[in-house]
């Protein structure tokens, strides 16, 4: 567990004052000018020993991404590139940091921004995010005053920093779509290659953070990359953001170290399940797009990025979502389908016509007017889409439903059964209105 | 160079490639439909999925990436790629299936039935059961205009269309809005598309929700007989084909050729085939008491042979050739009139500058079309290319996205699809410039290929122009494009001209002969009455209403200007109804070819100056349209080489520009007023004539 020596994010619940001052008596903006004297090998190797992958979603190691920038710039800018827009259902983590920590995230984009050589930062704020833009752009606005970032600063390396408002589409979080949508163009993901370290926004080499990833920064290189890696297991070092939604007793976010046990946690920070461990049906354990875990096989697990992976999950962004067995699961992952079949951008073909399909089989299964053949074709179906598509969206629209039918399949055929059951010589009788 | 190993087959290819292009260079055939060659890469429709080793671990797009991105095996092997392996199959039938669920699958009704690659690829890498027991999307048909007509609920979101529309065709009137399966291809605001070239978007559409609003079913492709031909509608010479059932046409598409049209044809080439069929000429008149009375071929010719046999003859008998006659009977033409003592021939439009003393390179567009590309400064004299040749000014822009070249105009102030430096109207625009005053003197001068595009409207018939005015902006226009820092083997001058007949027309010599004056000044003498019979092949595009009591033979198609005027009608055969030669503007000599027969009586034109020769007494030496050609390419025998340029000499640009300047004053403007209506069969044309409407309203709106 944590220690709360350890935590980086120490105003998380804004109980303090988050503005410039409130900030540097935590401990911000100290010694920055030094990391920056020490030059972008120092910080990207120190960023390096920490072991810190991106907290994002995918879990890319921070460090190696920055390398991906050109060496020598060929007379085009750098541009870092900060994901603000979080929109992956259960995640709340990023606004905390906008809100009540923002220098974090401002001091962490200079550094950030000498690692590569960049002298400009884009934050792209999600659209529905209004105090958290105010609280960033104030924040932004007393670094500039106080001639911490901006021309000839006292850190001594030239950086702005642009906040730029999303319009609100879940897949402006996906990097290249934001870079499309930074540019002013439709927000759909762009081919890779090229990559955007070597082609990003406005045609130059640009990384893209995630929020968290950059506002970590600081800290780490004031304690040093041991102390974070330090933390946690091999490979799934450091603290971490966690967000914890549904049917605990207590939802929250916390910082949490990486290698805690799921129970340690739901204990700890959550006041345990709501009714009992045994009232636990499923967990969702990285925001919506991955697959969901029976509660059996949750509990034990090491919350970190290879502990999900055993148990046939991922990380994510750690924004968990519990369920417990008052939870209609299938409607639950429904809802899921729901939700990335309205926000698929509709530029590639199995994403676009896949997950309207997907949805509506879903919806069938709901009320168990399907048929069991079904449930293999369904699954096929999101194979079909899986590794077809241009962005992720295809995939994180897959992988729910993919979970359920790995995880719940007698649930389905239990539905479907009782639907058929119902029927009557007038038709159909569906089983949840029977309820 | 870079190895890439297909299928296990090792292959050698450039290393820009994309694993696509390397496919087909290994013979591996990979389906695809939002791809297009001359398109920007957009890799949504995902069929074009490969496996590769040495990349990411997942089926890759191959119309996407490129040989250079895939990494090389640990032991330096060359990276490998897959078309026919299982996660290829399965990917290709999961992108298959996926079009086809919301797609109406209404091919018995539909317009792109027989040559749609969505049902070509269904039927190869499509499974034959359907999974998908939802309900279809509906899609809301759009509004695209009278040419385009829209079955959205056929669409598959390719966005060729929109590619299309924005990059070649240069207007953004097409976008993908909204998003996931609600995304709908649309022109935003229903309103009728402003391109010129908007036609192409139903070749480059893969489905059926792209299609002819004229052919709209009408026949279906299996039934048609296809011709190879050339285009006549302006000077570019695009290669068509031509669509018929039975003795008529029923539609034209374009050609492939990298050199002229690329694969593109403007909207008047591709829509005018409804013209064809009305107003047309079909039997011979004979005009008796004011009176135009159809007559049989003896009775006409009698009439002309009446009114010849009555005049002093000699240079008392003239002729015009118009815009849309072939090579074949301007010479046969030229033939009859020679025997008959006239000189009194022409082709060009009125007060043209263009000499008949000047050597070829004055009045042909000498970099040739495909040169447009090599050109690192553009200058547009007295043309609106938009107007007067819309492939060639797709062209243009093509140069002006890849290399930012760029343009200025002396003439009309219009929308060339490209931004251009407007430097006036006037001669002295030009005059500044050849003096290096301005800034884009300076680009010129710096120069190593200066494209110097000068239109009809500058050395012809534009406001109040002079044959000197004309000659001076050539000369002119000769010495921009004979700059110092003119790179070796580059010739900038280009005339374009409006009419597919001209430089073929002037190739041949029928320009006035011996005695002889020019078009204008002819009917200047028929106003006058010192002509006696006036020969008008096709030429309506001149000012024919004071002619005297001259006796006008008309040979021609369409009952336009020319006909009304005529004494004596002989119906002659469109270009779709002949063999015929025509020389584009560039000077490439290309054949036009039979798709159908003229319609009732009407015969191929040269074979009714052979038989009215016979007529008058003045018999032409050739019975066959193989004799004639023999004769033609004995006179002229780079006629002879189909679709080949002969470089210019940069000598005889050089010695036009040291002709004296003598004008002063003068304004130049584009020829053609109106895209859609520029000849009697585009006028003839219904199709053409809601265009026309409509491009009028939609300029009066935005006025």
């Amino acid at each position: 567990m944590l220690a709360d020596k350890d935590r980086i994010f120490t105003n998380l619940y804004g109980t303090a004052d988050w503005t410039l001052k409130g900030a540097m008596a935590r401990g911000a903006w100290s010694d920055t000018a030094t990391f920056i004297d020490r030059g972008r090998d120092w910080i990207t190797n120190e960023v390096k020993g920490s072991g810190l992958r991106g907290r994002g979603g995918a879990g890319f190691p921070t460090a190696l991404k920055w390398t991906f920038m050109p060496k020598v710039s060929d007379g085009r800018p750098h541009y870092l590139v900060i994901n603000a827009d979080e929109s992956e259902p259960g995640t709340c983590k990023d606004r905390e940091i906008l809100r009540h920590d923002p220098h974090h995230l401002v001091e962490g984009a200079l550094l950030a921004g000498r690692a590569m050589d960049a002298h400009t930062a884009f934050i792209y704020v999600r659209g529905e995010f209004i105090r958290e833009r105010q609280h960033l752009e104030q924040a932004v606005q007393e670094a500039y005053d106080a001639k911490l970032i901006g021309k000839n600063n006292k850190n001594g390396w030239d950086f702005d920093i642009v906040v730029h408002h999303g319009a609100g589409a879940y897949i402006c979080g996906e990097e290249t779509a934001l870079l499309e949508s930074l540019e002013g163009k439709k927000g759909q993901p762009r081919l890779k290659p090229p990559f955007p370290a070597a082609m990003g926004v406005y045609g130059c080499p640009t990384t893209v953070n995630n929020v968290e990833s950059i506002a970590v920064v600081p800290e780490i290189l004031r304690r040093g990359g041991a102390w974070f890696a330090g933390i946690g297991r091999a490979n799934n070092t450091g603290t971490k953001l966690m967000c914890v939604s549904g049917h605990v007793n207590r939802p929250a976010t916390f910082e949490e170290a990486l290698g805690c046990t799921f129970e340690e946690i739901i204990e700890k920070h959550c006041g345990g399940i709501r009714g009992g461990w045994d009232n636990l049906l499923a967990v969702i354990p990285g925001g919506a797009s991955v697959p969901c875990v029976p509660g059996e096989k949750i509990r034990n697990a090491v919350v970190d990025f290879d502990g999900l992976r055993e148990v046939g999950s991922s990380m994510g962004t750690a924004a968990v979502i519990v369920m417990d067995k008052s939870t209609d699961i299938i409607k639950a992952i429904w809802r899921l389908s729901a939700f990335y079949k309205h926000e698929s951008c509709g530029q590639c073909t199995p994403c676009r016509e896949g997950t309207g399909w997907m949805m509506r089989v879903m919806e069938r299964m709901v009320e168990g007017r399907a048929e069991k053949r079904e449930i293999d074709m369904l699954f096929e179906v999101t194979k079909q889409i899986e590794g077809h598509t241009i962005c992720a969206l295809g995939d994180a629209a897959a992988w729910p439903i993919q979970g359920l039918i790995r995880n719940f399949r007698p649930v389905i055929e239990a539905r479907i059964d009782a639907y058929t059951y119902n029927s009557t010589s007038e038709g159909a009788v569906p089983s949840i209105a029977a309820e | 160079m870079a190895n890439i190993k297909v299928d296990g087959q090792l292959i050698d290819v450039p290393d820009y490639y994309t694993l696509m292009q390397a496919a087909e260079a290994a013979g591996a055939e990979i389906p695809r439909f939002c791809y297009h060659e001359r398109l920007s890469v957009a890799g949504n429709c995902r069929m074009c999925l490969v496996e590769v080793k040495g990349g990411p671990p997942k089926p890759q797009a191959s119309c996407a990436m490129s040989v250079k991105d895939l990494r090389p095996g640990p032991n330096g092997e060359p990276p490998e790629m897959f078309t026919n392996t299982p996660m290829v199959k399965k990917a290709r039938e999961g992108v298959m299936e996926f079009l086809l669920i919301n797609h109406p699958l209404d091919c018995p009704i539909c317009d792109q039935g027989g040559e749609c690659d969505l049902q070509d690829q269904a039927m190869a890498y499509g499974v034959d059961k359907n999974r998908y027991h939802e309900n279809k999307r509906a899609v809301e048909d759009k509004h695209l205009g009278p040419l385009v007509k829209t079955a959205m609920n056929r669409c598959i979101h390719c966005t060729r269309c929109v590619r299309f529309t924005t990059e070649v065709a240069g207007i953004s009137e097409m976008g993908l809005l909204g998003r996931g399966e609600d995304a709908e291809i649309t022109s935003y605001l229903e309103r009728a598309l402003s391109s010129e070239l908007q036609g192409n978007v139903i070749d480059l559409c893969p489905v059926g929700a792209l299609t002819s609003k004229p052919y709209a079913f009408h026949a279906r492709p299996w039934e048609l007989s296809k011709t190879e031909s050339i285009d006549v509608m302006d000077a570019v010479g695009s290669n068509i084909r031509v669509d018929a059932r039975g003795r008529e046409v029923m539609r034209i598409l374009p050609r492939v050729n990298d050199a002229i049209n690329e694969e593109w044809i403007s909207d008047k080439t591709r829509f005018i085939w409804d013209g064809l069929k009305s107003q047309r000429l079909d039997r011979p008149y004979v005009r008796v008491n004011g009176k135009l009375k159809p007559a049989s071929w003896d009775e006409a010719f009698g009439a002309i042979a009446k009114a010849v046999k009555a005049s002093a003859g000699g240079n008392r008998l003239g002729a015009i050739a118009g815009d849309l006659a072939a090579v074949e009977d301007m010479f046969a033409l030229k033939g009859l009139m020679r025997a008959l003592g006239s000189g009194m021939t022409d082709c060009r439009p009125p007060m043209s500058g263009i000499d008949p003393s000047m050597p070829r390179a004055a009045y042909v567009f000498n970099p040739t079309i495909a040169g447009i590309e090599e050109a690192d400064a553009i200058l547009i004299i007295g043309a609106n290319p938009r107007k007067e040749a819309a492939v060639l000014n797709a062209r243009i822009r093509k140069a002006w996205r890849q290399k930012g070249t760029p343009i200025a105009v002396i003439g009309d102030k219009a929308d060339l699809t490209y931004p251009v430096e407007y430097l006036g109207n006037g001669f002295d625009a030009l005059t500044d410039l050849v003096e290096g005053k301005g800034k884009f003197a300076d680009v010129l001068a710096k120069a190593q290929k200066p494209l110097i595009i000068v239109g009809e409207g500058a050395v012809s018939h534009g406001v109040a122009l002079t044959k000197q005015i004309g000659r001076d902006t050539i000369a002119l226009a000769a010495k921009l494009a004979t700059g110092p820092a003119v790179a070796e083997g580059w010739t900038g001058y280009a005339l374009l001209h409006n009419a597919a007949a001209r430089v073929g027309g002037i190739d041949i010599g029928f320009v006035p002969g011996k005695g002889g004056v020019c078009s204008l000044d002819q009917l200047g003498l028929a106003r006058k009455d010192e002509l006696d019979v006036l020969f008008l092949l096709g030429a309506d595009e001149y000012d024919l209403d004071y002619t005297g009591k001259t006796f006008i033979v008309y040979i021609g198609t369409h009952g336009d200007k020319g006909a009304h005027k005529a004494d004596v009608i002989l119906p002659g055969a469109t270009y779709t109804e002949k063999s015929g030669t025509y020389v584009n503007t560039e000077g490439r000599v290309q054949m036009a070819e039979r798709a159908t027969f003229p319609p009732g009586d009407a015969k191929e034109d040269w074979a009714i100056f052979r038989a009215l020769s016979a007529v008058l007494g003045v018999a032409l030496p050739y019975d066959s349209l193989s004799q004639l050609r023999a004769k033609l390419y004995g006179e002229f025998p780079h006629l002879a080489a189909l679709d080949q340029i002969a470089p210019a000499k940069l000598d005889d640009i050089r010695a036009l520009a040291k002709a004296p300047i003598k004008t002063k004053i003068a304004t130049y403007s584009s020829t053609v007023a109106d895209f859609y209506l520029t000849n009697p069969i585009a006028r003839a044309s219904a199709v053409m004539g809601e265009c026309a409407a409509l491009s009028a309203g939609l300029k009066q709106a935005a006025e």
